[in-house]
């Protein structure tokens, strides 16, 4: 019994050898020379953390979008002269300590050459003190708040999507040309809601010093209690709104708002409600004529753009959403960072990203040398109901350069050793 | 004028809800002591069902309400089927194990809706008919949050119905009274357990369900609402129907009400709102019943721990060699993941002398280990102190904050002591998440690294071990003290402690500010582990997962909480570098342990080796007879 037990195990194994030599003898022989180098070659290893199972619906479409970058990287030859860009990914579940965690997991054990990734501000911020501390390069993907690049900022730290002041500054820009001087705010009661409405009333001050602000609310994160929010604004009788809220709370607002007619006849500028990642579960419900920050997927023709979408759905049959963006044009960064750098030498890498440009789906995008900010722009245009679901119309592309402040102005915002 | 009577409206259908939601909380606390920490995971699957089932259904008013109707019916079904398989073989456990039980489901069904739902939030219909507002007096009010208005208090009306004019609600409402003597009387306990169980869960989902037409179904639905119902519960009075009533419509109008004169509340509004009244009101607006919660069960098991044997001491001994050689093998991250460990160990040591033998349930010990990273953090960024005299501040800034907090935490009693300690925690939650000046806010303090010879992996490593081994030895000294002898009789027999002369409120006062000072050592070391303190250290995550680290650990064993923090921090971390589903496998595990072995792994652990020796000894009696 126990005989022909073992003999099966090793026909098995025999069997199994036998086909991982058969295959290494097909790849073998299909692959030419050339190629045979760069397989050889050592792998690139770049850390990457990000919230997956903290916030899935952002950071899954996030992967897709790195994981297509990565793949047509090495279909193109990898990075510095032929080595395959290999990307070792963590879960960091939305809490900063695990991120830390994993970011020194990443640095001593996995022996990566630069961290990426990061979605919530504070987990962003807790690994770009561990990059600063182990002289790590850090491109960090989505978080938003200022302080990452600027009064927090480091010389290892990098930052690719528009901030919270570049969107407040975009969407200001539109809020000023409104016939309207009496407005309310709602945002969530944390760092990213306080700074955005602090923003955006200082910007709005400037261009439009007769507008007040009547009314202010700051809902938990998470848990707005949406009818009385929306009577607490109304109360302020404002002539226009200004919304902070994202994701489970606004939807609610939104309901309560459109059927308590906070938004009859009142214009309403709202910070990142055309993403598609927002946009999409509030379906039919979008509000119409909100002047918002956003990514309209469905209705960008450059051919840079095009090629992307493409590729991205023909790869998930899935539209991207702007998370897959922000996750493809991170990896993309860093293949073009390393061969800039041209070593991965951690000193080198982060010099090279300074200043980097490189061709994004959404145009050129450089990385300033001055407070490390990506001018990465977003789409600024207004909210229509088309066939159930939400759009943006009329809108443009607000390029992030046009809404950064001048160098002289960021290095003050900087510590003196990020300098 | 119409505004205010509008902003009043919309309180009290938010209080409908969180009435709806909180109910079957406080019905199943009143009978059968469950803390069932699965209750918010019940409103999301309710929210899910409802969703799905009105997509499919909806497409008249008589479709939507039967839609809803069946979601809440599923959900109570899934509630019966929980307790039948897993609740029920808890009772005679130790109460708090119910909460390790539940905290597992609640994981569990998290990770099993975002396999069924997917990760997207989802937004259903609204009502049919019901979509639009009528005008109050001028203002518009949405219809749909009218009959939330009507819904509560006819949900009320029928279950008081149910319990003063039905055989079975009666017997419910003696059996909350006193077990035992409805038991004797020939009424069984366990169906009233699963029927209150499943009316509980009926409910949970009915609110989830009918959150459908107000707001997108999202994955974080049950941490929404947990916390809140278990206020509700606390301000209403545990096991009281009308108290869970009128709590619920209190906060629905401070919330309302509140938030227009002081924007900024929402985060805090509930929890002062619940310490008010636990200081004023001890047992609830309407006197819920007293319920003692017995970390333990007080059977004659329970015994003073034995000193250490020889085998014990040989053990012990090898453990910290082994672990103080661990540098020698073990890469920089090895001893990283080592070392948080022995923090979680150190923090859940003070809880376990407060919990295991003190038997004062907290719920809100992220407050004294918040304190303590806090404290340490403070004194670096804006003192410019070193690591040394920073943690030395850290304990000594959570036994200050637990001396205050324990001074007015010790004069409550069972469940309405652990609240009030949570409801501290989110004070100084809010506190660090509000005060930017101060705490930088949830951008947190960044830049907190252990400086010095400690500065490398190894040597902050060593000092870890050096500190957390001090300090399990400071617990175990304490456990054998008189204090700790008088503590644990404070516990077990509180009357004949009390006719001996022991001063029970001082005593449990002391353990107080010990267990605080001993999480506030942790919290500073984690400070310096991390290099960055965030508000999240004094959430009410922690809180549980030093609860969780215990009860893994047991209860009755001094090493219970470095074996739970090993358990739990190394499941942890593995499972969550392995897969994103880890909620779903590290609560299947965290059942299997409850089951396996309901006094922790210590525990079973100790039951094997008396067995062991136990068997020896027969076997050598037998031999000398």
């Amino acid at each position: 019994m126990f005989g022909i037990l073992v003999s099966g195990i090793l026909k098995t194994g025999r069997a199994a050898l036998g086909a991982a030599l058969g295959l290494a003898v097909l790849s073998g022989g299909s692959i030419a020379g050339k190629d045979m180098v760069a397989i050889a070659a050592d792998p690139v290893r770049v850390g990457e953390i990000n919230s997956y199972s903290g916030i899935p619906a952002f950071t899954l479409p996030y992967r897709q979008g790195w994981q297509l970058a990565v793949s047509e990287v090495n279909a193109a030859g990898g990075v510095l002269g032929g080595r395959p860009l290999e990307v070792v990914s963590r879960d960091d579940a939305g809490r900063p300590d695990v991120a830390v965690r994993l970011a020194t997991e990443l640095i001593t054990r996995e022996r990566v050459v630069l961290l990426a990734g990061t979605f919530f501000s504070h987990v962003g911020l807790a690994v770009s003190d561990v990059a600063a501390r182990y002289r790590m390069p850090f491109l960090a993907a989505e978080p938003l708040s200022d302080a990452l690049t600027w009064s927090r900022g480091n010389r290892y730290t990098y930052r690719l999507r528009p901030s919270t002041y570049m969107q407040a500054a975009m969407l200001v820009e539109e809020a000023a040309k409104l016939p309207v001087t009496r407005w309310a705010t709602v945002a969530p009661n944390y760092e990213y809601g306080h700074s955005a409405v602090a923003w955006f009333k200082s910007l709005l001050a400037e261009r439009r010093p007769d507008a007040t602000f009547v009314a202010e609310q700051w809902p938990a994160l998470g848990k707005i209690e949406a009818g009385t929010t929306v009577q607490a604004l109304a109360l302020a009788e404002p002539e226009a709104v200004f919304n902070v809220t994202f994701g489970a709370d606004l939807a609610r607002f939104v309901r309560e708002g459109s059927q308590r007619g906070l938004f009859r006849d009142r214009p309403v500028v709202s910070l990142l409600t055309g993403e598609p990642e927002y946009l999409g579960p509030l379906g039919a419900e979008a509000p119409e004529g909100w002047i918002v920050t956003g990514y309209p997927w469905d209705q960008i023709g450059t051919p840079a753009h095009t090629a992307f979408r493409d590729a991205y759905q023909a790869r998930f049959g899935e539209p991207p959403r702007l998370g897959s963006v922000v996750g493809y044009i991170t990896l993309a960064a860093i293949a073009a960072g390393l061969d800039r750098a041209g070593s991965t030498d951690a000193e080198a890498v982060v010099d090279a990203f300074a200043g980097l440009e490189l061709d994004s789906p959404f145009g050129p995008v450089r990385f300033r040398a001055a407070d490390h900010q990506a001018t990465m722009g977003a789409f600024v245009g207004r909210l229509a109901v088309e066939d159930g679901r939400g759009r943006m119309v009329d809108w443009r592309y607000a390029d992030g350069a046009d809404y950064l402040p001048s160098a002289d102005d960021v290095a003050a915002l900087r510590p003196a050793s990020a300098r | 004028m119409s505004v205010y009577l509008v902003q009043a409206l919309s309180g009290v259908a938010a209080g409908s809800v969180l009435f709806l939601i909180s109910v079957g909380l406080t019905l199943v606390f009143g009978l059968s002591r469950v803390v069932n920490f699965a209750h918010g995971s019940f409103v999301m699957v309710g929210g899910y069902l409802g969703y799905t089932l009105t997509e499919a259904f909806a497409t008249g008013p008589l479709g939507f309400w039967a839609a809803i109707a069946l979601s809440a019916l599923a959900v109570g079904a899934l509630g019966g089927l929980i307790e039948r398989t897993l609740i029920r073989r808890l009772y005679g456990a130790p109460e708090l194990l119910t909460l390790l039980a539940t905290f597992g489901v609640g994981l569990i069904l998290k990770d099993a809706a975002r396999l069924v739902w997917g990760p997207d939030d989802l937004l259903g219909a609204r009502a049919p008919g019901l979509g639009g507002s009528v005008a109050i007096v001028g203002t518009p009010f949405p219809t749909y949050d009218l009959v939330l208005c009507a819904i509560g208090p006819i949900v009320l009306a029928l279950l008081w119905l149910l319990f003063h004019s039905t055989r079975f609600g009666l017997a419910v409402r003696a059996a909350t009274e006193d077990r035992e003597i409805t038991a004797a009387l020939g009424i069984d306990p366990a169906r009233l357990f699963t029927g209150v169980f499943v009316l509980g869960a009926t409910f949970a989902g009915l609110g989830g369900a009918l959150q459908v037409p107000r707001q997108a179904i999202t994955l974080d639905l049950d941490l929404a609402w947990i916390v809140e119902a278990f206020v509700v519960v606390v301000i209403g009075g545990f096991g009281s129907l009308p108290g869970a009533f009128l709590a619920a419509q209190l906060i629905g109008q401070v919330q309302a009400f509140g938030i227009l004169i002081v924007p900024e509340i929402t985060l805090v509004g509930v929890f002062a709102l619940m310490a008010v009244v636990l200081v004023v009101r001890p047992r609830g607006l309407i006197g819920g019943v007293v319920v003692p919660v017995r970390a333990a069960a007080a059977s004659p098991a329970t015994r003073a721990p034995a000193r250490a044997g020889a085998w014990q001491r040989l053990g012990t001994a090898a453990a910290v060699a082994g672990l103080a050689a661990l540098p020698l093998v073990a890469d920089p991250y090895r001893l990283i993941v080592v070392a948080e460990a022995l923090i979680l160990a150190l923090f859940a040591a003070g809880l376990h002398l407060l919990v295991g033998i003190g038997g004062l349930v907290s719920f809100g010990h992220a407050a004294y280990f918040g304190l303590g990273a806090y404290g340490a953090a403070l004194t670096v960024h804006h003192l410019g102190w070193s690591m040394t005299p920073a943690l030395v501040a850290a304990p000594l800034a959570a036994a200050a904050g637990a001396a205050l907090f324990g001074a007015v935490c010790v004069r409550r009693h069972g469940i309405y002591l652990a609240m009030l300690t949570l409801a501290f925690a989110q004070i100084l939650w809010s506190a660090a998440f509000q005060w930017t000046a101060l705490t930088g806010g949830d951008n947190g303090i960044l830049g907190i690294w252990p400086d010095g010879w400690a500065a490398g992996p190894t040597g902050f490593y060593l000092l870890t071990l050096a500190v957390a081994l001090t300090g399990l030895a400071v617990v175990r000294r304490i456990a054998f003290s008189p204090f700790g002898f008088a503590l644990r009789a404070a516990n077990e027999a509180p009357a004949r402690a009390a006719a001996l002369g022991l001063p029970i409120r001082a005593l449990h006062w002391a353990a107080f500010v010990i267990a605080g000072g001993l999480a506030g050592l942790a919290g500073g070391l984690y400070a310096f582990a991390k290099g960055s303190v965030f508000p999240q250290v004094l959430s009410v995550a922690v809180s549980v997962q030093g609860l969780v680290i215990i009860l893994l650990g047991g209860l009755q064993a001094l090493s219970g909480p470095v074996i739970g923090a090993a358990v739990f921090h190394g499941l942890e971390t593995e499972i969550m570098r392995a897969t994103e589903l880890w909620r779903l496998w590290l609560g299947a595990l965290i059942l299997i342990l409850v089951l396996a072995g309901p006094g922790g792994v210590a525990g079973a652990a100790g039951a094997l080796v008396r067995r062991w020796t136990g068997e020896r000894e027969r076997a050598a009696g037998a031999d000398r007879s």
